[in-house]
This record gives C-alpha cells, sequence and structure tokens, in this order.
C-alpha cells in the first residue's frame, strides 16, 4: 500500500470513478504540514478502517463462536458432570474411543443418515419443482412466494406439535384418511421406519419453501435468450427444464444441499419435541433418536458433559468431512464444466 | 471546483467525510462494546435485580419453578405480601423441569443467574441435597422451620448427611386410583368407592384380577389402565427402596420391589389391559378428554391435571377410591441457594410457605398434598371434599394413603432409572408388544449408559 502512495503522488490527474481506493495528497490543502498529517491520518484510515468495521462479527465469533468450540473439546478429554462443572479429570480421548464401542452412538448416527436422506432429498426435489411453477408468469405470485415460505417462519415447537396430533395412533388425521382407504391405523411413533417418515415430513413441510425461494431467485437470474432460443429450436418446457434450467442452477443446488445436509446433520427439535413426554430419548427404542438428540441426553439428561462435549466434536468433524467432500465435489463440476 | 471531483470517487476524503466515518467507527465500536457488555451483566443480572427491583425502597424476592407450580395460582405469594408489605415477590417458571433442573445447576455451579429461592422435584431432589448442599443455605436453622411438623422420610431427603437440611418439603404424591363411575358401572363392577377399594385392597395382583373383569364387559374402545408405565411408577412408590439402597448403591437391577412392579405392569400390558399411551403425551391428553380408559393411578394432583385436560366434559364420572398399597408419586421441595441476595428473608418466606397452615391453604386450593403431617388434621384438609370427583373425601383418602408410605430411600439418579425403565422398557412392553425380558434388557442398558460417567 505505501509503495503506491509514492507513485500516485505523481499520478496522472484523476479520472472520476475509479473503482479501487486510490489515494492522491496534497490537493487543494493549505500547507504541507497539515497535509502530511492528514495523509497520514488517511493512510491509517484506509489500513484499518476495514478491520473496525469487520471487528463486532469476529468479537462475537470469538466470543461465542471459538471460545464455546475449544472449550467444548476441551471438556471432550474430561470427565465432568454437569453437577460440579468445574471439577474435571483429565482421560485423554476416553470419550472418543468409547464413542466407538457405544451401539446409542452409531445408533444415533445411522438415524440421523436415514432422517437425513429421507427429508433432504424430496425436500431438494420437491423446492425444484416449486421453484420451476413459479418462476412461470402467473397471477398474485407475490402471494405465492409469501406462502410457501410461512411454513419456514412457524416456529419448530408449533409445526411439531401440529404433527404430532396429525400423526396420532388412535386419534390422529394420517391414520383417519388411511383409514377411509381401507388401512389399519399405523402406529407412527412406535415403528423404525414410520418414526422416521414422520419427522422427515415436518423438516420437509418447513424447509421446503425456504429452498424453493432459493431456486426461484437463481432461475431468474438465468437470461430468457437461453429459454428463447431453447424454444425457437422445439424444446418443450420439461426438456427447458432439465436442459437450461438444471444445468445453470448447479452451483445453486450444490449450495443448498450442502445447507441442508448440514440441517440434516444437527437435527434436534422435531425429533425431541415429536415425543415430548420421554425427553430426549428418540422414541421407546430410541428409533427415531438423532446425534443431535443423543448429545442432549447425555449432557442434559444424563449431565455428562464430557461425553456430550465428545459427541459435539464428533459431529463438528463430520460435517468437516461433508465440507470437504462438498469441496471436491464443487471442484469437479466446475473443471467438468 | 475540483471537490466535485473529489467527492465522486477515488481520493482523499474532505474533513467533514472523515469526520462522519470516525463517526460510524466509533458507533459500530462502541454498539458492539455496549453489547457484549450488555452480555456480559446479563448474568450478574439475574442475582442482583432482585435486591434492586421493586422500587419503593421494597425487597423484591425472586422465585424459580417449573411447571404450573401452583404457590402463587394458590394466592400463597399474595398473602404473604399483605403480612409483610416490604416485600414483593416476583416468580420465574420454566414449563419443563427437564429443562429446569440442568439450567438450576449450571447457576449453581456459576454462582449467578439464581434466583432466591429455587424449587426442586422429588426425584432430583438426592442428587441435591447430596452434590449442592455446599451451595445452598441450612433451612433447619430457620426460624419458625419445625423438624417435627414435616413427615419423616420428606424431611430426611431434604438433608445432607451432615445433617444440613437445605430443602424444605411442599407436598407429596399419596396415591389414590381415580377411576371412571360410568364406566365401571357399564363393565358391571361395583361403582361405590368403598367398594371399588375392597376390590383390590391390599394386592395389586387384584387390580389385575379386576381389570380381567372389566375387560370381558368393557365399552368398546376402552381400556381398564391408561398406561403400564404408569401402573409400574405406581406400585414402586410403594417400597422403600427403589434403586438406591441406604448405603447409595444402585440396587434397581436386583431390588425384589422393583422387580415386582415391573412384573405386575408387564402382566397388565401382556393381558391387554392397558390403553398402550404414555403419560403426559399429547395422545394420553386426547385419552383423558374422550374417556378411553377406566383407572389412572392417582395422586392429589392428578386430579388438577385431569380437571385441567378434560374440564367440565368429565366432571362427576371420576371417583376416587384407595389405592391397592400405599404409595408415593411426586413432590417437591424449596431452597435458597447460598448466592442469592436476599438469602435471609428468602428463607423466612420458605419457612412461612411450608407451614403447615399454608400447606394446607395449597391443597384446598391446587391439590397438592401436604408434606406436613401437621397440616392433615387442620379443616381445609381433613374435610376437604372435590365436587369434581363426586365429592369424594379426597383429605380423609389421601391422608390415609400418606399415613403409610414408607420412608423412600432416594438416589441421586432416580429421575434417569425411572424415566428408562418408565419410557424405554416398560413402553416397548406395552405399546411394541417386546417380551418381558427383552424389554427388561432394553431398559438396563439404557441406564447403564446413563449411568456410566
Amino acid at each position: 500500500m505505501s509503495g503506491t502512495t509514492s507513485k500516485s503522488r505523481t499520478a496522472a490527474p484523476l479520472s472520476e470513478g475509479g473503482a479501487a481506493p486510490r489515494r492522491v495528497g496534497g490537493s487543494g490543502s493549505p500547507g504541507p504540514v497539515r497535509s502530511e498529517r492528514r495523509s497520514r491520518l488517511y493512510r491509517w484510515d484506509l489500513k484499518w478502517s476495514p478491520y473496525a468495521f469487520v471487528a463486532p462479527f469476529f468479537v462475537f465469533f470469538l466470543a461465542f463462536g471459538l471460545f464455546p468450540l475449544i472449550y467444548t473439546g476441551w471438556a471432550s478429554l474430561h470427565q465432568v458432570e454437569l453437577t460440579a462443572p468445574n471439577d474435571m479429570e483429565w482421560i485423554g480421548l476416553r470419550n472418543f474411543s468409547r464413542l466407538m464401542e457405544d451401539e446409542f452412538f452409531w445408533n444415533a448416527l445411522r438415524n440421523t443418515l436415514t432422517i437425513g436422506v429421507l427429508s433432504t432429498v424430496p425436500q431438494l426435489l420437491i423446492a425444484l419443482g416449486i421453484a420451476h411453477l413459479l418462476n412461470y408468469r402467473l397471477r398474485g405470485s407475490m402471494f405465492f412466494r409469501v406462502a410457501i415460505l410461512t411454513p419456514y417462519a412457524t416456529s419448530v415447537a408449533a409445526a411439531t406439535l401440529v404433527f404430532v396430533m396429525l400423526f396420532g395412533r388412535d386419534i390422529g388425521m394420517v391414520n383417519w384418511v388411511l383409514g377411509q382407504v381401507g388401512f389399519g391405523p399405523v402406529d407412527w411413533e412406535n415403528g423404525e421406519w414410520t418414526s422416521q417418515l414422520a419427522v422427515s415430513t415436518i423438516v420437509v413441510w418447513r424447509w421446503t419453501g425456504y429452498n424453493a425461494l432459493i431456486y426461484l431467485a437463481a432461475m431468474q437470474a438465468i437470461p430468457n435468450d437461453l429459454y428463447e432460443s431453447a424454444a425457437l429450436d422445439g424444446a418443450t418446457r420439461w426438456q427447458q427444464f432439465v436442459h437450461v434450467t438444471i444445468p445453470s442452477l448447479r452451483p445453486t443446488i450444490l449450495f443448498t444441499c450442502v445447507v441442508s445436509t448440514i440441517g440434516a446433520t444437527q437435527l434436534f427439535g422435531e425429533p425431541l419435541l415429536f415425543n415430548r413426554g420421554a425427553g430426549a430419548t428418540g422414541g421407546a427404542n430410541h428409533q427415531f433418536q438423532t446425534l443431535g438428540l443423543y448429545l442432549y441426553e447425555q449432557g442434559w439428561v444424563n449431565l455428562h458433559l464430557g461425553r456430550a462435549s465428545a459427541i459435539a466434536w464428533t459431529m463438528f468433524l463430520i460435517l468437516l468431512l461433508i465440507g470437504a467432500v462438498n469441496w471436491l465435489v464443487g471442484r469437479r463440476l466446475r473443471k467438468s464444466s | 471546483m475540483r471537490t466535485s471531483v473529489f467527492t465522486r470517487g477515488t481520493t482523499a476524503p474532505p474533513p467533514r467525510r472523515a469526520f462522519r466515518r470516525a463517526v460510524v467507527i466509533a458507533a459500530v465500536a462502541a454498539l458492539g462494546a455496549g453489547l457484549l457488555a450488555g452480555c456480559a451483566e446479563d448474568s450478574e443480572d439475574a442475582s442482583s435485580s432482585p435486591s434492586s427491583g421493586g422500587g419503593k425502597g421494597k425487597t423484591t424476592i425472586t422465585v424459580g419453578v417449573f411447571g404450573a407450580f401452583g404457590l402463587k395460582e394458590a394466592g400463597l405469594y399474595d398473602a404473604y405480601m399483605k403480612l409483610h408489605p416490604e416485600i414483593n415477590i416476583e416468580q420465574t417458571s420454566i414449563e419443563r423441569n427437564e429443562n429446569y433442573y440442568p439450567q438450576l445447576l449450571t447457576h449453581l455451579a456459576s454462582g449467578s443467574g439464581l434466583a432466591d429461592i429455587q424449587a426442586i422435584e422429588v426425584n432430583n431432589i438426592a442428587e441435591i441435597a447430596q452434590t449442592q448442599s455446599s451451595k445452598l443455605v441450612d433451612l433447619g436453622k430457620t426460624a419458625g422451620v419445625k423438624k417435627e411438623n414435616f413427615l419423616e422420610w420428606k424431611w430426611s431427603q431434604g438433608t445432607d448427611k451432615s445433617g444440613k437440611t437445605v430443602a424444605l418439603g411442599t407436598d407429596i404424591g399419596p396415591q389414590g386410583i381415580c377411576y371412571r363411575k360410568d364406566l365401571f358401572e357399564k363393565a358391571g363392577l361395583p361403582t361405590d368407592r368403598e367398594e371399588v377399594g375392597a376390590l383390590w385392597a391390599g394386592d395389586w395382583q387384584k387390580f389385575l384380577a379386576a381389570g380381567e373383569k372389566y375387560k370381558a364387559k368393557a365399552p368398546k374402545g376402552t381400556s381398564f389402565v391408561d398406561s403400564a408405565s404408569g401402573l409400574m411408577n405406581a406400585v414402586q412408590g410403594g417400597s422403600a427402596a427403589r434403586y438406591y439402597d441406604e448405603d447409595g448403591k444402585v440396587i434397581y437391577k436386583t431390588n425384589p420391589a422393583v422387580k415386582d412392579a415391573w412384573d405386575v405392569a408387564a402382566e397388565a400390558a401382556d393381558l391387554g389391559l392397558t390403553a398402550k399411551l404414555q403419560q403426559f403425551q399429547p395422545s394420553w391428553d386426547q385419552a383423558i378428554v374422550n374417556g378411553t380408559f377406566a383407572t389412572i393411578s392417582c395422586p392429589p394432583w392428578m386430579i388438577g391435571y385431569i380437571k385441567d385436560k378434560g374440564a367440565e366434559k368429565t366432571e362427576g364420572k371420576w371417583d376416587v377410591a384407595a389405592a391397592p398399597k400405599s404409595s408415593n408419586w411426586g413432590g417437591s421441595f424449596l431452597t435458597v441457594p447460598e448466592a442469592g441476595k436476599n438469602k435471609e428473608e428468602a428463607a423466612k418466606l420458605v419457612a412461612w410457605l411450608t407451614a403447615p397452615e399454608q400447606q394446607a391453604t395449597f391443597f384446598a386450593k391446587r391439590g397438592s398434598f401436604p408434606s406436613a403431617q401437621a397440616a392433615f388434621s387442620l379443616p381445609e384438609v381433613a374435610d376437604a371434599k372435590d365436587p369434581y370427583v363426586n365429592d369424594a373425601p379426597i383429605g380423609k383418602i389421601f391422608s390415609d394413603a400418606a399415613k403409610n408410605i414408607p420412608v423412600t430411600v432416594v438416589g441421586p439418579k432416580d429421575l434417569i432409572i425411572a424415566q428408562n425403565l418408565a419410557d424405554v422398557g416398560m413402553l416397548q412392553v406395552d405399546q411394541k408388544g417386546v417380551s418381558s425380558e427383552d424389554g427388561w434388557n432394553a431398559a438396563v442398558k439404557a441406564i447403564d449408559n446413563a449411568l456410566e460417567k
């Protein structure tokens, strides 16, 4: 930066509207001393004010992001109970090695995976379809856009409690409808798959609109001539969707995949509230206990902070892994296009 | 002027702009600092506000409770404030004890964010008395607190090993059996509460036998009892030792009392006497409203719960009979944390709230049964009748039950053991039709995992 200063002092007269902030000193100032000081001040300003602007975020990040992260890592290497959180006993990686043989952990990991797939895949497909429909010129499009976003604005607790009613075994609307078409009542909560399906439904319901809006925004950035020329070539709406829209949306789709995967990994509120009476067990057979729930159960029900911290860090590592995979896929995609 | 060119774009801003920018930076910095300070202050605030709040030189005592605890609803705070105009009482409530209790533990550990008085649920009392007693005020030494007023076992539950009484009991949960008179009649069972009580007096097996009789002629779509887990808890509550022995050793696996309760409940599930519900779940609430089960084990607070859910729809249809054996379900305590700002005033308030007269009022207004045996003979308790349950003499029924409850040994992880036995093991037996043995093994596995540090 300082190198440019001397250059720009002798630089050509200013042309208006340059993009990069470049400084020119001295012009129009009364005395050389003052101008020197001001320029120093200005240099200082130029150099440090961006940091000042971003500082609040990083201060918060340090306080509420990084510190807890590191502290959790520290706690995960100890045996520590919530009844005496300051009383830590060093046990090295014992908490982690124990997870490897903890069948409840593996069960939770498996459930997280299946619920993640059951919710993410339909969610993104439906979102893509809805976005495509909304992308047409249609009356009251604003209304529909707001409408699809309302589930996202609903609180998890409220939504889940309604779904618990819908999926009730004895008096539930889903079973009532099934009964009308001749199927016996399904015990949604107790079945392995049925309970996971029910939880996934809540997730799909809540997040589809959100993803649809993201897709819609990306779709509207696709130049219209592409569609026009495709139409001239005789492509149908479906062909246009497959050959124009989807390829153009690739980066967006990748983004929503990542965000949804992270969301699925951290899934917590829906399964917790789906079985409101039993705390964090995730059903009688732990059939819909996700990693988030298991973490909560270890930390806040069983009061084992060290073990819970180990689960938290394992989840963090899993997310890093997902991030790495995503980065590789993204690079492949960029190369191939 | 050339400045017009400067202002457009890329060069040194004129002094005014620099000044403006400096202001913006300062503002951002101040905002950030302010927010941080706000956060930092927050925790302190919670403990200091009690003394400063209220205004007009009043002392504000804060009370932290879970659920609809009832002290406030019973008008006891108002009554105290009338007696002591210089005192102002504020209550904060967290809906569920599962959320309330861990938060209380973290607050006790950090010594901040505590209310002057904190309520404790009976399943947590042993853990509190054993691990947190150094952080709590000795209420046994507070003026006006009399040990002989309280049921002996209730007093000892709130006392640590060194004899420091850190928690005073508010209520207990002596159980009766609430039964649907109309359903019993349709099923050809007696409906008079004395006869119903005699039907199963002294033995839970007789209760199952009555269930089979009920099932034979049961009105369509109804079951004898709400849930196997509820039944198991009711049976368990009648034994002195449950999950821990007196030395604090975990004995639930081998304790015959626990096994007996398990077997009774598993048999009920096996015989098809249960409605296969899980207590405190929405579907259970719905079943209360729709009257799809005929009996439920019933501490006094359960009558309040049924009232809240079933409301006028089932008024007069329920009645209360004595349980096969006396047992206890639930009850709470009050503590005063050392880190509180108004320890002395708070202890005085706790002493007053748990005195027999107030416990009697608490029962009359909210159905929370006194843990002070001195209150049993007070007219509010002794003569209590509840029109909702057919004018049953609930004071007498529950007093009789309370007198026969054995001194229960509580342990630090009672809650976790009870929860896993009920919501993992017995729930599998009841709802999924798993065999009694597999259900038991599943529960033991979950409990072992939970107890391991």
